[in-house]
């Protein structure tokens, strides 16, 4: 984009292929481009919720549509996506937090990504067992 | 001083990514693997009766719309994001767009889970 978008910026530099010049940026791009597929599954969560709405035969062909190997495939995908987002998202959360303090000593930012990635490892297995839990 | 909504998208980004980061690899393998391939789960998990009798009740209404909608707010703060630095400047058309969509999704998500009954 170089066109003169804005009289008080009239030259924008090129941006094109900004991103392949370091391998930190290809990183924050697969970071910032999970959101795609976070979003593609709260609207299949979604489409499953009007099925619901519309009686058990639109249910079950939604059921049915989740059991097809396009939909396994992609669902295997998501989980991949699911998982290096929860990896960035704690990677990522000590610079954007206030620095926190404990016995005196600054926290580290490797340590409060342990702990995060610690809780996303036992939540989740949480909601796994629980689900287990529920059908017995 | 005009006041900036940004905040607001901000911590709804925030809220959603951090129920995203801690729960949705478990809520993809059970919705998306689990109950399909009758692994680990049982299919009768997610069938009707049970999926019904889950969104009639209050807390089960609570768990669908938090999911469904931070997930969304999530992802399209991200995708504005993303098109920004793709050079579509996040200008009020593209802010529009996305936050509209996002909006709609979760009203649609309200309306669906309400209609349902309790």
């Amino acid at each position: 984009m170089s066109a003169q978008t804005d009289k008080r910026h009239p030259y924008l530099r090129p941006i094109r292929g900004w991103w392949k010049r370091d391998r930190y940026y290809i990183r924050y791009l697969a970071m910032e481009a999970t959101s795609i597929l976070i979003a593609l599954y709260a609207l299949i969560l979604l489409f499953g919720l009007l099925r619901l709405g519309q009686g058990e035969a639109a249910f079950n062909g939604w059921l049915e549509t989740l059991r097809s190997p396009p939909s396994v495939a992609l669902h295997s995908l998501l989980l991949l996506v699911f998982a290096y987002h929860s990896y960035s998202w704690f990677k990522v959360m000590p610079k954007t937090l206030p620095a926190i303090y404990w016995r005196g000593a600054k926290l580290p930012q490797p340590v409060i990504t342990r702990i995060g990635v610690s809780a996303a490892v036992i939540v989740n297995l949480l909601v796994i067992i629980l689900f287990t839990g529920l059908q017995s | 001083m005009k006041r900036s909504n940004e905040p607001v998208f901000w911590v709804l980004f925030g809220a959603g990514g951090m129920l995203s980061a801690l729960t949705g690899v478990a809520l993809v393998f059970v919705t998306g693997i689990g109950v399909p391939l009758a692994l680990l789960l049982s299919p009768e998990l997610m069938s009707y009766p049970n999926m019904l009798a889950f969104a009639q009740h209050w807390f089960g209404k609570l768990v669908i719309f938090a999911v469904i909608a931070l997930f969304l707010w999530h992802a399209t703060l991200r995708i504005l994001l993303l098109l920004h630095d793709f050079g579509i400047r996040a200008g009020p058309a593209s802010a529009l767009i996305g936050n509209g969509l996002a909006l709609l999704c979760t009203l649609a998500a309200a309306y669906l889970l309400l209609a349902l009954g309790f």
